[in-house]
């Protein structure tokens, strides 16, 4: 299973082999919230994803049906915003990973000499999630708008053109994107790096390695666990993520990701079909990409 | 699936009972069969056409409070937070009103109450300020009450022009509370010529620095008067695919650079824009906010005009005190206090007279007293039918999804 690569079990004893009526009655409470609030309300998205408008309604009144033709619409209707969305998350991912790895492995291995600092620079990476992450979008707004130091900036340096701007492209939501997850990305690296034993990297130098000869062949691998959570705690929010490429915030009608499509058809036009078709899309898709990412990556000797 | 089992052993127990964990039939069917319960749970949720609700007993006698939804600013306030001319409403009958701004978007407000409206529930509010096209929503659902026209008396102050509006002729079911325009503003020091019509929008010199309202009726509105449209009068798709045509090809070329809410004032002060299609009470707040640096004009093609009317939810049981309420904020007096402070138009006559009393320079302000001349430019969007309002609506959300 995907998800047990969040996982990091390295102590397990040998569970009982029979199932005793106390642990049946002790799984209950977790067998009927999944069964009210996750199967429910799953089954209710599928059967709103295949009805069909009612005859002579009004806006937002559908009936039970079964129309597939609702996914191959929303397909064909939104296909752009899907591939878009997936691809500013694989872009949001890798520059967060890129930025995430060095800062991890300088606290969780370079930084143990001090641990002061270690633990300066982990609240320092924690510090952000105090502060709202609307609020911190809407920052970044400010800060990426036209009449700002950064963009006159970078105008002067003539590093952009003179007509050009930052909010609402591309450059600006897949920068909130990865902004926003990269202490997501952080934490499960810095706890795979924090256990790296440092030996076995001399030994790689001992054995005459280059420097990167043992990162490729001993730290990567090592903290492969750290990697795969950090993607996949990363990836998976970032596919569905509606409020960086919102009008509102850092996005603008060219940037339009899978949850804004969500968003407009359940709210302002209240096509609900077209709404949970699409819903039910994302899932899917995330689902597919994340087993074979998973697969690929061979974690599941993690198992 | 077959790659050698890890030494450690108890790695290796793990996997063996992990693989020995699998699906079997009989789990498989159980699992089913949950799925089954939890589908004929889900069928219970109301879908499609429900006949309309019917309106609540009225409890007013003995329960004399009253929740009223309303959207932010949107009513006189001191500076410790109160609500004057709602205080002296409560010393005045007794009733304890609960003011609740809990609006913030037509839409968004509609998505939170839809169910329980659809099922004759209290939805919190026993009197909710919404826009004329939503509240043409409410009615054709059936979704609010009938007012009780001889416990309003003051409604006879109502402004004539608002009084048959083509969703609620003769006004039995909705009265405005304030009202405000759609038309065009920009930045005075960056565009120091000043605009005229939406077509100046279009100047190359703007490019990418127009924003416009992510409300349909007010920006495809201008966009149709524009072209010579009276959208008050019998329109049809031809009319709308036209002024349609326009928006998206000025958000293709990059001209317009954003589409929003209430969010486009972030825009206008961060210079993201320096021109926009905008809300005439806005711009009066933002220059008091942000130094005196916008100016607001009605388009020379005309503008919109659009009013936010008080309803009574149909699960209400407290109709005779909202109904009392709203008698009480048609009095001249009160209107032009709450005007003096929120900057729309009041819809109640003989406020700009009691204004004259409290600031004369307030009831000049064509913004919030306008004279006949003013109104006369400024047009209401007609009423959508259910089909026009799913058709358009969709197309509009396309240019602005990108798609």
């Amino acid at each position: 299973m995907a998800f047990s690569a969040f996982a990091t079990t390295t102590q397990a004893v040998q569970a009982p082999k029979r199932t005793s009526r106390v642990a049946l009655l002790l799984l209950l409470p977790g067998i009927l919230y999944l069964a009210l609030f996750f199967l429910v309300p799953l089954v209710a998205l599928v059967i709103t994803s295949l009805q069909a408008p009612a005859e002579f309604g009004d806006i937002g009144q559908f009936q039970n049906a079964f129309r597939w033709e609702n996914y191959a619409t929303v397909i064909g209707q939104y296909g752009a915003q899907i591939l878009r969305s997936f691809f500013y998350a694989v872009l949001a991912t890798v520059f967060a990973l890129l930025f995430s790895y060095p800062l991890a492995y300088f606290i969780g291995v370079k930084a143990r000499k001090w641990p002061l600092l270690q633990n300066l620079m982990l609240v320092m990476v924690i510090a952000p999630f105090f502060i709202s992450f609307l609020l911190r979008t809407l920052a970044w707004k400010q800060l990426l708008s036209d009449e700002s130091f950064v963009v006159t900036g970078l105008k002067a340096l003539s590093l952009l053109a003179p007509d050009a701007h930052i909010t609402g492209t591309p450059v600006a939501v897949v920068f909130g994107l990865t902004y926003n997850f990269i202490p997501f990305m952080t934490l499960p690296l810095y706890a795979a790096l924090e256990r790296l034993d440092t030996r076995y990297l001399e030994a790689g130098s001992d054995l005459y390695s280059t420097p990167f000869t043992t990162f490729r062949t001993v730290t990567v691998p090592l903290s492969m666990p750290g990697i795969v959570s950090g993607v996949l705690l990363t990836f998976i929010p970032a596919a569905g993520d509606y409020v960086n490429a919102s009008r509102e915030f850092l996005g603008g009608t060219g940037t339009t990701m899978i949850g804004n499509v969500i968003e407009s058809n359940f709210l302002v036009s209240l096509n609900y079909p077209a709404a949970a078709s699409l819903s039910i899309i994302l899932m899917a898709v995330i689902l597919v990409l994340v087993t074979a990412y998973v697969r690929r990556s061979g974690t599941e000797d993690l198992l | 699936m077959n790659r050698p089992l890890p030494r450690d052993p108890m790695v290796r127990s793990l996997i063996a009972q992990a693989r020995n964990a699998q699906l079997s039939r009989r789990t498989l069917m159980g699992g089913a069969g949950l799925g089954a319960a939890a589908l004929t749970l889900a069928a219970c949720a109301p879908t499609g056409p429900a006949p309309a609700p019917s309106a609540a007993a009225d409890g007013s006698a003995t329960d004399k409070t009253l929740n009223w939804a309303n959207w932010a600013a949107y009513i006189d306030e001191d500076d410790a937070g109160n609500y004057p001319t709602l205080a002296a409403f409560e010393q005045q009958t007794g009733i304890t009103v609960s003011y609740d701004v809990a609006v913030d978007d037509n839409n968004t407000y509609y998505g939170k109450v839809k169910d329980q409206l659809a099922l004759g529930q209290d939805v919190g509010a026993d009197l909710v300020c919404l826009t004329d096209w939503m509240v043409g929503r409410l009615i054709r659902f059936g979704y609010v009450q009938k007012f009780d026209a001889a416990k309003i008396p003051n409604a006879k102050n109502l402004e004539p022009a608002l009084q048959n509006p083509d969703f609620d002729p003769g006004r039995t079911m909705s009265l405005p509370w304030q009202g405000g325009f759609a038309g065009i503003c920009w930045n005075k020091e960056k565009v120091p010529g000043g605009l005229a019509s939406v077509a100046d929008l279009w100047d190359p010199s703007l490019k990418g620095r127009v924003g416009v309202l992510s409300e349909m009726r007010d920006t495809i509105g201008l966009l149709m008067l524009e072209n010579g449209v009276d959208i008050s009068g019998d329109w049809g798709s031809d009319e709308f695919t036209n002024a349609l045509d326009v928006f998206s090809k000025q958000v293709a070329d990059g001209q317009i650079r954003n589409i929003k809410g209430n969010a486009y004032l972030e825009d206008l002060k961060s210079e993201d824009t320096l021109a926009a299609i905008c809300w005439s009470g806005d711009i009066t707040v933002i220059n008091a906010e942000a130094g005196d640096k916008w100016e607001f004009a009605i388009p020379s093609a005309g503008g919109t005009l659009w009013n936010d009317n008080f309803v009574v939810p149909v699960g209400s049981t407290r109709k005779s005190n909202a109904e009392e309420l709203i008698n009480y904020y048609y009095q001249p007096e009160v209107a032009a206090e709450v005007a003096a402070w929120v900057n729309y138009i009041t819809p109640v006559l003989g406020a700009q007279e009691a204004a004259m009393a409290i600031d004369p320079e307030l009831a000049a302000n064509q913004m919030i007293f306008p004279d006949e001349a003013t109104l006369a430019t400024a047009h209401i969007f007609r009423t959508l039918t259910g089909a026009e309002e799913n058709e358009f609506g969709a197309a509009f959300q396309a240019v602005m999804l990108g798609s």
